[in-house]
């Protein structure tokens, strides 16, 4: 518990701040400089933070985070029709819409636990995708995605006397447009604000009751714990996360699709959080930026690129090392993920993390004054406890 | 004055008659023995009490409110606490934190929202906790991860951790099931202590060595039936409970 001190975790959110504000600059050697690419390292990164404060925190695994991600999506898109394209609204609409979905889905989910709570949340996500297609299309305008008219009655817009461009508006906060750049550093605040509060969370009473229920459920509720309102809590609150990444999905593109909640979308946020580090603080944005870049940096390689990668090396070398690293690029980038799935769960399974938790350890245990077993014990706890 | 009574008790097992019409009355500030042999009821009976088990028929009262019906972290806020056969902790957290869990719990209630302050700048509640921790003698692991324990120490922290609610009624479930008998005398030494505090005891064992040196009453379970009860020395010469339990074989 020394190592989270308030003053260390300053620091933590001091340096996390700074990172995500300058990632337009050390993200350049990537080639994962723009902003649309950047945008979806913030926004998953929110999706992957709520995320964990349900998985890492509770150990309750939900394979239907997505549907979250999704009404949040819809209500964004809605408010920027009917209300106004501020998207100080739109975001607040999709947190809180999100929040009561969550609400509703996770009275039902949480009367299970383990794989019958997985497959619930599962079946509930399923539902809202498919009748967000079919039944639900006045509200979403089915295959074709809920999407901006020139028609749109925009009250508040038209209430202040705003006046609407040829075409179609795009998103501002309060005048000021938020497109490229200015659209990303909207989100680089949401992802700051997040952090902060997450971090709030993780170092709270209510934090640590939430480990808790992980940790032994049965001895927190002979202890004079209800463990159900805390695990609500914590699924309405991860759901209001993936509210806000969904509703700032709408804020960078305007538009909303049902394919935003299917069971796939879900999986992946799991995916995030556990190749970055459940339960830790700075894991899940971790995966979450790995996750995207991968999906938009690997798939666009080519065997053209490989090749003028591989170029100094003699003919017959290059031509069939280009040709097997050609299965794992461009449409193969999956293959790559899942390798590098695969080796994280089977040799770190406390994910990127405790990789570089062990690294820290390496490089003490070579000082000869640091080397203790008790420090080993301590970053060990460190690692537990979420950073 | 008695603080929990047990009247008429009967709880069935797809017709396995578990407890049969079960009495049983407990002083304030007693330690309670209940004693019999495998399958007599004994674990059923403190199921009973805690909220894992709903009696069949019969009342289980204490201190004026009735606890059937009533789930788990209800009774343990009327001030029940319980230490299981294998030691339930956290596992995966500190000593520290495994502690000041209860003493959050006694202090906020079911539930609280308090996700705003911090865990470390709970001083009242980290005092309190380590001063438990120093009680049962593990105050120099307090950072330590409770998987890590012996299953002796692991044995003591959730003694530590029940203690720190000041419960009125404790209930021990085989508290030196497997220790040696060095582990066995440190932890009747540890109740013994905390038997000054003035906490109701309940405590079920096989071991009789521990048994006659806590108890200030017994009562004998039999087949789901309490067939005996009295003090310790009643008990030792009762030739029912030689027969039933100790198998006619002299203490």
């Amino acid at each position: 518990m020394q190592d989270n001190t308030p003053r260390n975790d300053l620091i933590l959110f001091a340096c996390f701040s700074i990172a995500v504000l300058a990632m337009p600059l050390w993200t350049a050697p990537f080639g994962a400089d723009y902003p649309d690419l950047l945008q979806k390292f913030a926004i998953y990164g929110i999706f992957a933070i709520g995320f964990n404060i349900l998985f890492g925190l509770t150990g309750y695994l939900s394979f239907g985070h997505a549907a979250f991600l999704g009404v949040g999506s819809y209500t964004a898109v809605w408010a920027f029709k009917l209300l106004t394209m501020n998207v100080l609204p739109a975001v607040l609409f999709g947190v809180i819409f999100a929040g009561i979905f969550a609400a509703a889905i996770g009275f039902l989910s949480l009367r299970r636990t383990g794989i019958y709570f997985s497959i619930l949340t599962l079946a509930f996500a399923q539902m809202s995708y498919n009748l967000a297609y079919s039944v639900l299309t006045p509200l979403t305008n089915g295959e074709t995605g809920l999407q901006l008219r020139g028609t749109d009655p925009r009250l508040l817009d038209s209430l202040l006397g705003v006046a609407t461009p040829d075409g179609l508006p795009s998103p501002n906060l309060f005048g000021f447009e938020l497109l490229g750049y200015p659209s990303f550093y909207f989100c680089a605040v949401m992802l700051i604000i997040a952090f902060y509060l997450a971090l709030r969370i993780t170092r709270s009473p209510f934090g640590t009751m939430l480990r808790a229920i992980k940790s032994n459920q049965n001895r927190l509720s002979y202890t004079g714990v209800n463990t159900r309102p805390y695990a609500m809590a914590a699924f309405v609150i991860s759901g209001m996360y993936a509210g806000l990444a969904g509703s700032l999905l709408a804020v960078t593109d305007p538009l909303a699709g049902a394919e935003r909640m299917q069971w796939t979308a879900s999986g992946e946020v799991v995916l995030m959080t556990i190749l970055g580090g459940a339960g830790t603080m700075l894991g899940p944005i971790l995966g979450a930026g790995i996750i995207k870049y991968f999906e938009n940096i690997f798939s666009a390689f080519n065997d053209a690129t490989l090749h003028s990668i591989f170029g100094f090396l003699p003919h017959w070398l290059s031509d069939p090392l280009v040709a097997v690293l050609g299965l794992f690029v461009g449409d193969g980038w999956q293959l790559t993920l899942g390798a590098l799935f695969m080796v994280i769960v089977i040799f770190l399974p406390g994910g990127l993390m405790e990789g570089a938790t062990r690294l820290i350890q390496l490089t003490r245990r070579k000082r000869p004054d640091g080397g203790s077993s008790e420090d080993a014990a301590g970053s060990r706890r460190a690692f537990h406890a979420g950073e | 004055m008695s603080i929990l009574q047990v009247q008429n008790v009967n709880k069935s097992f797809s017709g396995l008659r578990a407890l049969n019409n079960v009495n049983l009355t407990v002083e304030e500030g007693h330690v309670h023995a209940i004693i019999g042999p495998n399958g007599a009821g004994k674990s059923t009976l403190l199921n009973c009490f805690v909220g894992r088990l709903t009696p069949d028929t019969g009342t289980v009262t204490f201190n004026g409110t009735s606890l059937v019906g009533k789930s788990p972290h209800e009774i343990n806020q009327v001030g029940v606490a319980r230490v299981f056969q294998t030691p339930e902790i956290f596992g995966d957290l500190t000593l520290l934190e495994n502690v000041m869990i209860p003493t959050l719990a006694k202090r906020d209630g079911a539930f609280a929202l308090n996700a705003w302050a911090r865990v470390d700048g709970e001083r009242a509640v980290i005092e309190k906790a380590e001063h438990l921790l120093e009680d049962v003698g593990l105050a120099d692991k307090r950072d330590v991860l409770a998987n890590s324990l012996s299953r002796g120490d692991k044995r003591r922290l959730e003694l530590a951790m029940c203690l720190v609610q000041d419960p009125k009624l404790l209930l021990l479930d085989e508290p030196t099931a497997g220790m040696s008998r060095a582990d066995t005398n440190a932890t009747i030494d540890l109740l013994k202590r905390i038997g000054e505090r003035g906490i109701t005891k309940i405590v079920i064992e096989h071991d009789m060595h521990v048994v006659f040196s806590l108890a200030h009453k017994i009562s004998v379970l039999a087949q789901g039936t309490v067939i005996a009860e009295g003090k310790p020395d009643d008990i030792k010469g009762d030739p029912r409970v030689q027969e039933a339990y100790l198998g006619g074989a002299h203490l």
